[in-house]
């Protein structure tokens, strides 16, 4: 009795033990996620805290008399008239008008305010409408960026602002008044890079991203997944089947820029394919992407169970008809999911793309897969690198964009894992 | 039939006895004399006859020196302890054991006189005839209409869909199971019991109509009821089909195989008719087994 009674004793004291263990444990565990939680925190409001002012543009409104002589201007259907015409003269004309107390003097300052891009806008509006000739319209301009960083960041710090202080009273007045104004900025997602950052979008880099990513999807999945089938199911187990594997697996493992240099020796030197094309790209991305679809491809093979396999040849069915009616829709859903994150790896990818010429200044939006293209992690890296603080919040703002599209992407994954699984 | 079953049953120890035997000595002094079984492995009207069968699992020899006929539309029990190699034997009858690698098979096993391990013959063709039932239920992860209809698809032994509904609804019928689920064919297999599961997967196998269904310890996952169910279909089938059963239930094999055969260590120690077997054992090892002494 007294023997079994210290026994009790000892269990109750190495279990108090025990739980002070396992909750020492569980602390370090909320420990860690805290962490990278915390982590995650401060790199959103960081992004989003510099970037949110990427998604606004300044316009200036104003009345624009569209005088034909002011213009040199008579037809505007004539491509050669609108060529030579002159389109800034009525914009500063306009400006001077609406506000008060400039004269002709201050043409130079005047001008300072307005977007370089603003006349190119009125031609193309004229060109549209040559009804609008010799009338007075109201009309709405991109501000020049010296002005859309004054409205955005007067009080900061950190960005130097270029206007003088006349220019600056001015902005002040036209604000009061309504004339310049913030909204939300449509140029960012409708327009390619440019030198001007008040006129400089993403639309090339997401169109050139999706032609990337098509090249790379349509190459990699089909290859990853045959070559894990084959591995997995039909490759004899030998020397060679076990060297492909090794190979794979390091393949994985490689530093993504010596693809780059892989894509630029092989596809552009070799092949004499174009640069900073997206087939290049896709190309590179692809080599880059195989290992990752083949390891998780083969996993969600491997985890089919045996026994579904065994009642299939049970009743006869070849080995190409167990593969495709058992065993390739129950491991589909993981080589979806291996793929799709795949895939976000490759949309993130900078560095093999900067070797093959992805990181040339591109103002176009790439039409097809052999148009000189950038993708957006690129466009982000070109911005982030730039001297003007204005391309920083449209860089922050493109990393906005890149990450809303890789967690949709994962997003994805997840459900599709949860939608296809099955039980048995 | 019936009377004869029971009265087999009867002579087969309780668990009680069984647990008490194995306080006894292991008769691990008895030497078997390679290929020399007794009792009556050969018979006229053989659907399987094999011949100096041997297995290998790289180099250990896993069946050694099996010659036995399997008469047609007969039950046979395999019995013998754990890892004596009544699986590995049951599946070289349809060469389930092509998949493994290192297994190896020597002797000549033919199926109607034809060689099964003929290097020409074509394995899928040798399944179609020779359907097989697993130890835990395995149905597909599809419909239960599905899994049944999947054999004769695979083989377009239908080409109309109310062929195949014929086909289903017949083999659903053999295996007892129609009244069940006539109103669900479209329900997923996997969320039957786990005896339904079984009946199902017998279904899915005479399916394809085959010459030969082997069992491997049918009904080892499933409770009493379930297994009563099963071995009653055996019966029935048992008229139409030959049937090769391993199982570890002695009661089992006593009461559904007409000729039971006992093996030990890789040896194929004993062949005859249930009855003698359980009876009149003539080996001291089949006795040894039988009464419960060891495995």
């Amino acid at each position: 009795m007294t023997d079994q009674r210290s026994q009790a004793e000892i269990v109750r004291q190495s279990l108090k033990r025990r739980y002070r263990k396992e909750r020492r444990f569980r602390a370090y565990g909320i420990l860690a996620i805290g962490i990278a939680l915390s982590a995650l925190v401060i790199l959103f409001t960081d992004i989003i805290g510099k970037g949110y002012t990427g998604f606004m543009k300044t316009t200036i409104t104003m009345e624009v008399n569209l005088d034909g002589d002011m213009m040199y201007l008579d037809d505007p259907t004539d491509s050669r008239q609108l060529k030579m015409a002159d389109f800034v003269e009525p914009l500063i004309q306009a400006l001077i008008k609406e506000i008060p107390g400039a004269t002709e003097e201050d043409r130079e300052e005047v001008r300072g305010l307005i977007n370089p891009y603003a006349s190119v806008t009125l031609r193309d509006a004229l060109k549209a409408n040559p009804d609008w000739l010799n009338t007075t319209r109201t009309m709405s301009f991109l501000s020049h960026t010296d002005v859309d960083v004054y409205v955005k960041h007067a009080g900061d710090a950190a960005y130097s602002i270029k206007l003088d202080d006349q220019q600056k009273a001015w902005v002040e007045t036209l604000l009061e008044r309504g004339a310049i104004e913030t909204s939300f900025n449509d140029t960012f997602f409708s327009g390619g890079d440019s030198r001007d950052p008040s006129k400089a979008g993403i639309l090339g880099a997401i169109v050139g991203s999706l032609l990337t990513m098509f090249v790379t999807l349509i190459l990699s999945f089909p290859i990853g997944i045959a070559a894990a089938i084959y591995l997995e199911e039909f490759a004899p187990q030998n020397k060679f089947t076990d060297f492909i594997e090794v190979n794979i697996n390091n393949l994985a493992a490689v530093p993504s820029i010596i693809f780059g240099l892989l894509g630029l020796a092989v596809f552009i030197n070799l092949f004499g394919m174009p640069r900073s094309v997206p087939v290049v790209g896709g190309l590179v991305l692809t080599l880059m992407t195989l290992p990752t679809i083949i390891i998780s491809s083969r996993a969600a093979i491997k985890s089919v169970p045996p026994s579904i396999r065994e009642a299939a040849e049970g009743v006869g069915a070849s080995k190409m008809q167990v593969v495709l009616h058992h065993v390739l829709p129950l491991a589909m859903p993981g080589m979806l999911t291996g793929s799709i994150i795949g895939m976000a790896q490759a949309l993130g990818e900078t560095a093999p793309l900067l070797l093959i010429g992805m990181v040339a200044f591109i103002v176009d939006v790439p039409g097809g897969f052999f148009d000189s293209a950038t993708v957006l992690p690129v466009q982000v890296f070109l911005w982030a690198g730039s001297p003007e603080l204005a391309f920083i919040e449209r860089a922050s703002a493109a990393i906005m964009v890149l990450l809303t599209f890789l967690i949709s992407m994962n997003a994805l994954a997840i459900w599709m894992r949860k939608r296809l699984e099955r039980r048995w | 039939m019936n009377s004869m079953n029971q009265s087999i049953t009867n002579e087969v120890p309780s668990e009680e006895e069984a647990a008490a035997g194995v306080a006894e000595s292991q008769p691990t002094d008895t030497v078997i004399e390679e290929g020399k079984t007794v009792g009556k492995p050969f018979a006229d009207n053989a659907k399987f006859s094999l011949r100096d069968v041997e297995v290998f699992y790289g180099e250990s020899r896993a069946i050694k020196k099996i010659s036995l006929d399997i008469a047609r539309n007969q039950v046979i029990a395999f019995i013998g302890p754990s890892g004596c190699g009544k699986s590995t034997f049951l599946r070289c009858l349809n060469r389930m054991n092509d998949s493994i690698d290192i297994c190896k098979v020597k002797g000549s096993l033919k199926l109607d006189g034809q060689d099964i391990y003929d290097p020409k013959r074509d394995v899928v063709e040798l399944r179609a005839r020779v359907g097989m039932v697993f130890q835990k239920p395995n149905p597909f992860p599809k419909s239960i209409y599905d899994n049944v209809a999947y054999g004769p698809r695979i083989h377009g032994l239908a080409n109309r869909k109310a062929d195949l509904d014929e086909i289903v609804e017949n083999s659903l019928r053999k295996a007892g199971l129609w009244e069940e689920v006539k109103d669900r064919l479209e329900a997923t297999a996997t969320g039957m019991s786990g005896g339904q599961q079984q009946r199902l997967c017998i279904a899915r196998a005479i399916a394809v109509n085959p010459e030969v269904v082997l069992m491997d310890e049918p009904c080892s996952a499933l409770d009493p009821i379930a297994t009563a169910k099963v071995e009653e279909l055996i019966a029935e089938l048992s008229e139409s089909y030959t049937i090769v059963i391993v199982t570890h239930s002695m009661q089992q094999a006593a009461r559904v195989s007409h000729r039971t055969a006992y093996f030990h260590l890789g040896h194929l120690v004993e062949v005859n008719e249930t009855k003698k077997v359980f009876t009149a054992p003539e080996h001291e090892l089949t006795e040894s087994y039988i009464t419960g002494r060891f495995g």
